[in-house]
């Protein structure tokens, strides 16, 4: 196979050797998102089944603080942006630090958007909108709640290509780490907006 | 669409080898019916056989044929090793079986319509099927228990756990829920099987076309008790029937107590011990709360939890802690709803459009 | 103490249950037990006595190439095909005396038939086909392994974790009793707060990961890695067969995942999804479980396709009749196989119409699945096909898969399934369908690659009869249940009343000690195989005169299978190179090879991953928490250590191949009319081939 044609676009990488190994991999990546895509059209789906059941216990509008919810989208749209200019930074400028800066941002955002989520769980549990509530509240905290741990995933991910970064420097290994982690990123941004329009918005609409 | 006509006469053929599978007084299954759905679902299996025995038999016998003529120590049969493709037989190999489907298709709908089990069983569909209806439907409400059938009369004011009665002729509407685990209730010489769930009300039509005995099970394994759960239904005579309605009306009630204890996991002859009743087999009660089946739905649609202690079937159900809640409004025949909030009398239908709370939207019955 | 083994106490364990109290009953639990335990004893002494420990670590556990991890695969699913097999008689004889009764409990019984699913479909069935997948795919597209060598042995770990779990529970504990498809609420913690489902739910969680993993893996390889010139319709057809496999893998287990957690969820936290109350819904299960369920008999199905569409052509001594009709078919069988599922649950009560449409799309699959069975007719029509055990095994499968398709398409009519859903019938069906269909696919797949795989052939007449019993074991164990079936006889039932059913029941039991012997025949075959060998070997490579490119490969194949990449130009590249006299072309100039290196990473995995498993199943919350945070450190820890590849210098490939063409220079090729015979060395002599 000819190894010119194959070059991801979204790396400068050497055209020697690791080229087909990061194609592979990012290859990979696009078919595990596509399962985990899936498996979030099924939590959704279940939530679909679910928004009645709410067995008397709190509703969406009792679970839904639409200020809240748009601070968590900027903080995630926002973080998502921030990697966007990592990328970029990591395409075209050779220093480490200028990915490292966006990176950095990057991470502080999604972790604000972890703490305004979690304080919408406190708020949750302290109106007793608990997950063995009901199959409504259930399904609520399993979508967020999922979506959630693949942030804090993507966190602890970040944390590691932070080092690898500053130990290995912007080798095409990292690059090709790094440019999968984006597709990650920018993945549960997407995830987030049908949250956002289908738990929060149709809840209250 | 095209009437299918069942007839007894027509399926005698059938019916002959069956009689060679044992003693026909026992089950045997739809494949010896006693009501015009069974026998349409036999007729659909002969038909369906038949057409795909088109498309079957050429394997069971070419594949002989091709062994054994085409076998290696065969130098005369012609040998073709670079053939790979004709376009007649593709088109053969593809349209074949594509017409066979089609065919298949257009009588698989016309059944399921025919006969799916929510249908009401009236005159405009006994003109298809040519059965006799005689006399007005009767209702009978099946709960499931862990491990017998409790059938609900409501109409008449009885009950009876392990033993269904209906009269000839006259068409029978249930409704089922569970209040254990899923189970699936089967009266195969009369009709197919429903589940009942929990919480949920699924129904069934059928009608018995002559009389007889034969077997309700629950095919849905639900504990060790589950091969217990079969018991006899009988199609009787219009007198039968009256006369086994009013010998039930001079049972003991069958009031919350003795419900709690019914819904105890065992079998018929546990439960004649728990509620002190002598003999073996079925028994009756007479029914004081014609609205115990809707109960048993808002069981588990009070808002409330229902903790393993008031859960029937559970290991650790306790019939003293269990107790039902009050009839929701209009409980007798219709939706089950939920009372929410302090204020017991303001009901909520959280399911708006439901007739049997299939939580499922898009699949809900029309 | 309490706390340290979470609800795990001394009572749980079954070894002793037959000494506190005897019966029957006890001592087949504790039976079992005791051949878990000391068939694992027997292994690992058998392993030190041996002094086998380095080369088992060495060669085998942190091996990544795919061909090893295949046979361990293999290995795995005959291992638990043991337990399931040994269950399936005791369920037999069980059912023969269950005229009223039966000799084991109600419970007991229940948990047999749990195990058994479970153990058939996802340790057996599943290992069997990634197994074959594995062996396979790197060398019929010219590849030197996996794209992800290192996942690959991660998957492997992940399906020995979930076998452990269920291997674990007939030790500890008890398994569950709902059935391989574990419907809620029966299973919610309402109804049995034991361990049971909590195994189950673990197990296949986490080996569903590893399925999951394998299938992104066979995916990308299929596409990514083929060589040069293998176009899609110059690859063979099991690779086929698995990049259909593959995708359904890809997006069939999150299903079973999503389900499988909630129900976790349900049990472990108290949240609502399937239970009776608080607006739960056991309906979303089985719709979740089954958009999994069906796909997945599909999974295991397609690949055994795939290699009976490879032995018709190469037994028949001919071309493959309508490639790119089986092609398509096996596309549309992948796509249709997820608008199905409803029609595991016609009986729920949804509306004629949603019934109908499911009925008929199940019907559609069904034409698909029959061009696949008239395309393997026409590839034998005007063949010369030579009646080897595989063969054999074609031929059962011809006339037995035939009846359970049709039994399949009669079930795809809602009017007949309300009367036969939940009965025998469908015990006898999905029986008919994936034993003849997978199972013997896989033992004819055995008996193929067997050779390549080891350097010797098995044994033919040993093996054909094994065949043979496998054919009259299934018909009488399984073909009876189709009557009582329809006589309304439920499945899963541990005594009937009817003796109507009686002697079909005793059938059925003559029929499991067939199989019995069968499954014995295997090993037979194997131990005779072994002790012939010498009279078997084919170190040349192609004893049956292969069309792929893995026969233009010495047996067993080199670590690195292919001395430089071949260059392939048309379908069948082996049979094409043969035709035109050029086979086994010393290459020009040879090169290093990289290959990636020996890693610990499975073995880690498995051992974390059954750690968290057991610590969920026994509420061992210290167990389960140090299991993640282990997997993440290591994970982490990993992602930062350089990992060099292994060079195989070019000599070495060079002195290996060089040996292996010369051999073959000296060799003699050898006709078909010798195949079985001990002259048969693994050259085949090219009177008969025919390119494609």
């Amino acid at each position: 196979m000819s190894t010119q044609e194959n070059i991801h676009p979204g790396m400068n990488l050497g055209y020697e050797g690791e080229t087909h190994v990061a194609e592979l991999k990012v290859f990979g990546f696009w078919v595990f998102l596509m399962s985990d895509l899936v498996t979030f059209g099924l939590v959704f789906a279940i939530f679909g089944t679910m928004v009645g059941a709410t067995a008397g216990g709190p509703g969406p509008e009792d679970v839904t603080n639409l200020r809240s919810v748009a601070l968590q989208t900027a903080l995630l749209l926002g973080s998502s942006f921030a990697f966007s200019w990592a990328s970029l930074s990591m395409k075209y400028h050779e220093t480490r630090l200028r990915t490292l800066g966006w990176l950095a941002i990057a991470a502080t955002s999604a972790l604000c958007f972890l703490i305004v989520e979690f304080l919408d769980f406190r708020h949750w549990l302290e109106i007793g909108a608990v997950p063995q509530r009901s199959g409504y509240l259930s399904a609520l905290w399993a979508l967020v709640g999922l979506h959630g741990l693949h942030v804090f995933a993507g966190l602890l991910w970040m944390a590691a290509m932070t080092g690898q970064i500053i130990v290995f420097g912007l080798t095409d290994i990292v690059k090709s780490r790094v440019t999968r982690m984006g597709l990650y990123w920018h993945f549960l941004d997407i995830v987030w907006v049908g949250i956002f329009s289908m738990v929060f918005l149709a809840g209250v609409a | 669409m095209r009437s299918i006509h069942v007839r007894a006469g027509s399926l005698a053929a059938i019916s002959a080898p069956v009689a060679m599978l044992g003693d026909p007084a026992l089950a045997a299954g739809f494949l010896r019916p006693i009501g015009p759905i069974a026998e349409m679902q036999l007729l659909e299996l002969i038909w369906a056989s038949v057409i795909v025995l088109i498309a079957v038999l050429p394997v069971f016998v070419g594949v002989p044929v091709i062994l054994w003529r085409y076998r290696r120590s065969n130098n005369q049969a012609t040998y073709s090793p670079q053939w790979h493709f004709n376009t007649k037989l593709e088109i053969l190999m593809w349209g074949v079986p594509t017409a066979i489907v089609v065919a298949f298709g257009i009588w698989l709908a016309q059944g399921v319509f025919r006969i799916d089990p929510y249908r009401t069983i009236d005159a405009e569909m006994a003109r298809g099927m040519e059965f006799e209806i005689a006399g007005p439907t009767v209702r009978i409400d099946i709960v499931g228990l862990d491990w017998k059938w409790l059938y609900l009369y409501p109409d008449e004011g009885v009950a009876s756990v392990g033993e269904m009665v209906i009269p000839v002729h006259r068409p029978v509407e249930i409704r089922l829920t569970s209040d254990t685990v899923m189970q699936s209730f089967m009266a195969p010489a009369l009709a197919g099987q429903i589940y009942a769930m929990a919480g949920m009300e699924t129904q069934l039509n059928l009608i018995a076309s002559e009389e007889g005995e034969t077997l309700a099970e629950n095919t849905q394994y639900n504990g060790t008790g589950f091969p217990q759960q079969r018991g006899p239904v009988r199609a009787v005579a219009e007198d039968a029937y009256d006369a086994w309605i009013a010998s039930a009306r001079t049972a003991p009630p069958l009031d919350d107590r003795t419900y709690g204890l019914l819904a105890k996991s065992g079998d018929l002859a546990a439960a004649r011990d728990d509620l002190d009743r002598e003999g073996s087999g079925p028994f009756a009660f007479t029914l004081p709360d014609g609205a115990l089946f809707g109960r048993v739905l808002a069981r588990y649609m009070t808002g409330e939890p229902v903790p393993p202690e008031t859960q029937p079937g559970s290991p650790t159900y306790d019939p003293e802690a269990a107790r039902l809640p009050a009839a929701p409004h209009g409980a007798g025949r219709s939706v089950a709803c939920t009372p929410t909030g302090p204020d017991a009398d303001a009901v909520e239908c959280p399911f708006p459009d439901d007739t049997h709370d299939n939580h499922m939207p898009g699949m809900d019955h029309e | 103490m309490n706390n340290l083994l979470g609800r795990l106490t001394w009572d749980d364990v079954k070894l002793f249950e037959v000494f506190e109290e005897f019966s029957i009953d006890s001592a087949v639990a504790s039976g079992a037990a005791w051949v878990a335990v000391l068939g694992l004893v027997a292994v690992l002494a058998w392993i030190t006595l041996a002094r086998r420990w380095v080369w088992l670590w060495r060669e085998w556990l942190t091996s990544v190439d795919h061909k090893k991890i295949g046979i361990m695969y293999i290995i795995l699913g005959f291992v638990m095909m043991a337990r399931g097999i040994a269950e399936g008689v005791v369920m037999r004889t069980h059912q023969a005396t269950a005229l009223d009764g039966g000799f084991l409990s109600n419970h007991h019984w229940a948990e047999l038939f749990s195990t058994h699913g479970t153990v058939m479909i996802f340790f057996v069935g599943m290992p069997f086909i990634t197994g074959f997948m594995n062996y396979l795919i790197p060398l019929q597209i010219g590849a030197r392994d996996m794209a992800f060598p290192l996942l690959n042995q991660v998957s492997l770990g992940l399906t020995t974790t979930g076998a452990i779990l269920v291997m674990a529970s007939l030790v500890l504990g008890a398994f569950e009793t709902g059935g391989w498809t574990a419907y809620p609420p029966f299973t919610g913690a309402d109804f049995d707060p034991g361990p049971g489902p909590d195994y189950w739910i673990w197990a296949i969680v986490l080996s569903g990961f590893g399925s999951m993993f394998s299938g992104l893996n066979f995916a990308v390889t299929i596409y990514k890695m083929r060589a040069p010139g293998m176009h899609y319709l110059r690859m063979p057809v099991f690779c086929w067969t698995a990049l259909c496999t593959s995708i359904l893998l890809v997006f069939a287990l999150p299903p079973l995942t999503v389900a499988g957690l909630m129900q976790a969820l349900d049990r472990v936290a108290g949240f609502h999804f399937f239970t009776n109350d608080l607006g739960g819904n056991m309906m979303n299960y089985a719709n979740l479980f089954w958009m999994f369920g069906h796909p997945e008999v599909y999974i295991l199905i397609l690949p055994a396709y795939g290699i009976f569409s490879e032995l018709t052509s190469t037994f028949a001594a001919k071309r493959l009749y309508g490639y790119t009709s089986l092609v398509l078919a096996t596309m549309s069988i992948a796509v249709i196989s997820f608008c199905v599922w409803l029609h595991h649950f016609f009986t729920m009560g949804q509306s004629p119409t949603i019934n109908v449409a499911f009925g008929i799309a199940t019907a559609i699959i069904a034409i698909p699945t029959g061009v696949k069975v008239y395309v393997w007719m026409a590839t034998l029509w005007r063949g010369r096909i030579r009646m080897t055990t595989p063969m054999v095994y074609m031929a059962g499968f011809f006339i037995l898969f035939t009846i359970g398709g049709f039994s399949g398409i009669i079930l795809a009519n809602p009017a007949i399934n309300w009367q036969v859903h939940n009965t025998q019938f469908i015990v006898a069906h999905f029986h008919n369908v994936l034993l003849p269909g997978l199972i013997f696919g896989i033992f004819a797949g055995i008996h193929i690659w067997f050779p390549k795989a080891f350097g010797f052939r098995l044994d033919e007449r040993a093996g054909t009869i094994t065949a043979v019993l496998w054919i009259v074991g299934f018909a009488m164990t399984f073909l009876p249940l189709y009557v009582v079936g329809l006589m309304g006889y439920p499945r899963r039932s541990a005594a009937f009343a009817d003796p109507a059913f009686l002697p079909y029941m005793i059938v059925c039991l003559l029929g499991a000690f067939v199989l019995l012997a069968a499954f014995a025949g295997l090993f037979v075959t194997l131990w005779i195989s072994i002790r012939n060998r010498e009279a078997l070997l084919v170190p040349l490579g192609d004893p049956w005169d292969g069309r792929t490119l893995e026969w233009a490969t010495p047996a067993p194949p080199p670590h690195w299978n292919f001395p430089v990449i071949p260059e392939v130009n048309a379908r069948d590249a082996f049979a094409r190179e043969k035709a035109e006299g050029k086979p086994y072309v010393v290459p020009q100039e040879y090169r290093d090879i990289h290959m990636p290196p020996n890693t610990s990473s499975g073995f880690w995995v498995m051992l974390a991953t059954t750690g968290f498993g057991f610590g969920m199943t026994w509420h061992i919350w210290w167990l389960a928490v140090a299991s993640v945070i282990s997997i993440l450190v290591w994970y982490f820890i990993h992602s930062f250590r350089d990992h060099p590849e292994v060079v195989i210098p070019a000599v070495e490939v060079r002195r290996v191949n060089q040996a292996w063409i010369e051999a073959i220079d000296l060799g003699k090729p050898i006709t078909r009319d010798h195949e079985t015979g001990t002259k048969n060395r693994g050259y085949a002599a090219t009177d008969m081939v025919i390119a494609s």
